[in-house]
């Protein structure tokens, strides 16, 4: 079985995101048959050129209007893996699109525009996939065609860029010019830019590795529901380490223990372990009172940390603004509780960085906050780069209106 | 873990996460490939049982070995079926495959409508996936629907990690994708694997095989020899057309498929 490794394409508005994807599709001759003569036909009613944008731009009015609204995903293979690209839309007002896009890459590509250079988006973009913890970034800076293939212009466009990430700590993998129009430093090398000796986008993309399987760390377990039917199951998705059958256990936050009397999976007998990412099933020794939002993880192994104060980077994407006082539901991994935002440290312009407020009464769509949060019942939180899944939540009204990293423990 | 454990792993997850959060909670089963590896996943998750209601909608023009493969299946699974239908008043009416977008949308979307309000269900899961159609590619996981089944897709709410919008509003119910992420070359993969029961009618026939099973005056056969799972598996990777190339319901005019999402249809 082949691998996948899933990407996003972020970047300012018209900067050309949607016709590098087209264009990637286009070259590694991933387009079904008549896909072409169909986007020919839709441009033709549209009165415009060709345009490898409309093939992931599926709504009447993303043709219509020439922008992505919503993040959309499709899928390409190379010869040595197969690609998930998720197009997340440019335009400002559709942020948490982008956002919904970008927390389910492991790698992302910056596109900025070589005449255009960085603006808002490219800069926010930029913040809010450091914040979301992607590493693996590739810029490229596009529409080369448009001034002539000059080193000058990359050099500088490349160097503004450069000073911004370095701010916010995103050290990009490559920085690659290419004209997705053209096809130049797409898929294929070209002749276009002598001055350039790296690799191609796609050669960029198959040097980037797969996250690789958290089985050898730590147990953590959260609990997702309890069924009692024939027998008594705890069912989850592993999030790290694996759990076998007669581990001695811990439940947090209650921090009873038990013994694992069996792992359950429908069709199979006598499974002696389950490893993470796996959505499993076990029974326990005792019968303790466990439900949703307990963590499970091995005795004499170390702790989370289970607390009701935590200190975090919010990303706000609602547009009615967060004021203090506000109770809202803080939601990590299968915990949910409700929760108060204590103290807004500080208020920052996710794009200028600018700080806009310290010691700040509310919170306003796309700003980041610097917070700490009050749960009313306590959590079990881990920091985000030992264990993901336990360092990152969400806050919800109806819909999900923020997006945070938790930065430390109190 | 590999590719289809962990596929079958996040499904698995999101399956049983409607589960905890709607009492009133009915999966759409087509009969199809794709539905069919929901429903085995839903007794995947819930260790053999399936612990609510399966809809299959019936419009009256469904092949014969659709309703026999189901009726197969119901008694092979013990499944608690409910058969929603327009039926009769699209008869009556007179509403044929003749008018795709009546057809559609009175056998089908208001065939689901009538049922649910009937049942009161609050969330659906349904076999749906990105690569089928660039519409459903921007598809949530959980994705809101309202009264009049409208999907408001240029203002869905945020869906980060595995964090879903859990909550239902007043007057919406929730349609619930578990597949969302997997390929067709994904779904016969995992046909193999689990050596899993499938309708007759994909495997080739006279060189002719269905890659994707609706209504039989609307559904044609593509030229295939492929009349095993490994073949339908090497010739599925190897092609280029669409898979809905035999359904003519996306064909009508461009963006008729959006223009029957944002009527309901699935």
């Amino acid at each position: 079985m082949t691998e996948t490794m899933k990407f996003v394409i972020v970047g300012h508005i018209d900067h050309g995101k949607s016709t590098l994807i087209g264009r990637l599709f286009y070259d590694t001759n991933s387009l079904p048959e008549g896909k072409i003569e169909e986007l020919k036909t839709v441009c033709e009613a549209l009165g415009k050129e060709l345009e490898f944008g409309f093939l992931m731009d599926h709504l009447e009015e993303e043709r219509d209007q020439g922008i992505t609204i919503d993040t959309a995903q499709t899928f390409f293979r190379t010869k040595n893996r197969e690609y998930n690209i998720i197009d997340a839309p440019g335009h400002v007002e559709f942020i948490k699109n982008m956002i919904t896009g970008a927390s389910q890459a492991e790698a992302a590509i910056l596109i900025v525009d070589a005449e255009e250079g960085v603006q808002e988006q490219t800069r926010r973009h930029a913040y809010i996939l450091n914040m979301l913890g992607l590493s693996q970034v590739i810029v490229v800076i596009n529409k080369m065609d448009k001034i002539e293939y000059k080193k000058e212009r990359f050099e500088k466009v490349k160097k503004e860029l450069l000073e911004f990430l370095l701010k916010i700590n995103i050290q990009p993998s490559y920085i690659i010019p290419i004209s997705a129009k053209n096809g130049d430093f797409v898929a294929k090398k070209s002749n276009t830019l002598p001055w350039y000796q790296g690799p191609t986008v796609l050669d960029a993309l198959d040097s980037f590795k797969i996250k690789e399987s958290e089985k050898n760390k730590e147990l953590r377990f959260p609990v997702q529901d309890v069924y009692k039917w024939d027998k008594r199951i705890i069912a989850g998705k592993i999030v790290s380490g694996t759990i076998k059958k007669k581990d001695k256990i811990v439940v947090l936050p209650s921090e009873e223990e038990t013994i694992v009397e069996s792992i359950e999976e429908f069709g199979k007998e006598n499974i002696e372990f389950a490893e993470a990412g796996k959505s499993t099933g076990i029974t326990t020794k005792d019968k303790l009172f466990i439900d949703r939002g307990a963590v499970i993880i091995r005795k004499n192994e170390e702790k989370p940390l289970i607390t009701n104060k935590v200190e975090a980077h919010l990303f706000w994407m609602d547009k009615n603004p967060y004021k203090k006082g506000e109770r809202l539901l803080f939601k990590c991994a299968t915990q949910e509780v409700m929760c108060e935002i204590e103290t807004i440290k500080k208020v920052v312009d996710s794009s200028t960085l600018q700080t806009i407020k310290e010691n700040a009464e509310e919170i306003k769509n796309r700003e980041v906050g610097d917070i700490i949060i009050k749960t009313e019942k306590p959590v079990v939180v881990e920091d985000f780069n030992k264990t993901q899944e336990l360092g990152r939540f969400v806050l919800q009204r109806k819909d999900t209106c923020a997006g945070g990293i938790i930065t430390r423990i109190k | 873990m590999d590719h289809l454990e962990q596929l079958e792993s996040q499904s698995i997850y999101i399956i049983r996460e409607a589960y905890k959060k709607f009492k009133k909670l009915a999966m759409l089963w087509s009969v199809g490939k794709d539905s069919t590896v929901l429903l085995w996943l839903v007794k995947k998750a819930f260790f053999g049982k399936v612990p609510f209601p399966v809809i299959h909608i019936d419009t009256g023009f469904k092949f014969k070995e659709m309703y026999e493969f189901r009726d197969w299946c119901v008694k092979k699974w013990d499944l608690n079926l409910i058969v929603a239908s327009k039926q009769k008043e699209a008869d009556e009416k007179g509403i044929g495959p003749e008018a795709k977008l009546e057809c559609c949308t009175l056998r089908k979307t208001e065939a689901l409508k009538e049922c649910i309000a009937e049942h009161k269900f609050e969330a659906l899961l349904l076999g749906i996936r990105r690569d089928e159609h660039g519409v459903r590619a921007k598809e949530r996981v959980f994705s809101p629907r309202n009264v009049d089944f409208q999907w408001n897709y240029k203002d869905q709410p945020p869906e980060l990690w595995d964090q879903f919008k859990t909550q239902k509003e007043h007057e919406q119910h929730l349609r619930v994708h578990p597949l969302l992420q997997w390929t067709e070359t994904d779904v016969w993969n995992y046909v193999k694997r689990e050596k899993l029961p499938i309708n007759p009618l994909y495997f080739a026939k006279n060189n002719k095989r269905y890659r994707s099973l609706g209504c039989v005056p609307c559904t044609n056969p593509i030229e295939s020899k492929a009349d095993d799972v490994d073949k339908i598996i090497t010739e599925v990777m190897e092609n280029k057309t669409s898979e809905r190339s035999g359904r003519a319901q996306d064909k009508e005019e461009a963006n008729a498929m959006q223009k029957l999402r944002s009527l309901g249809y699935m």
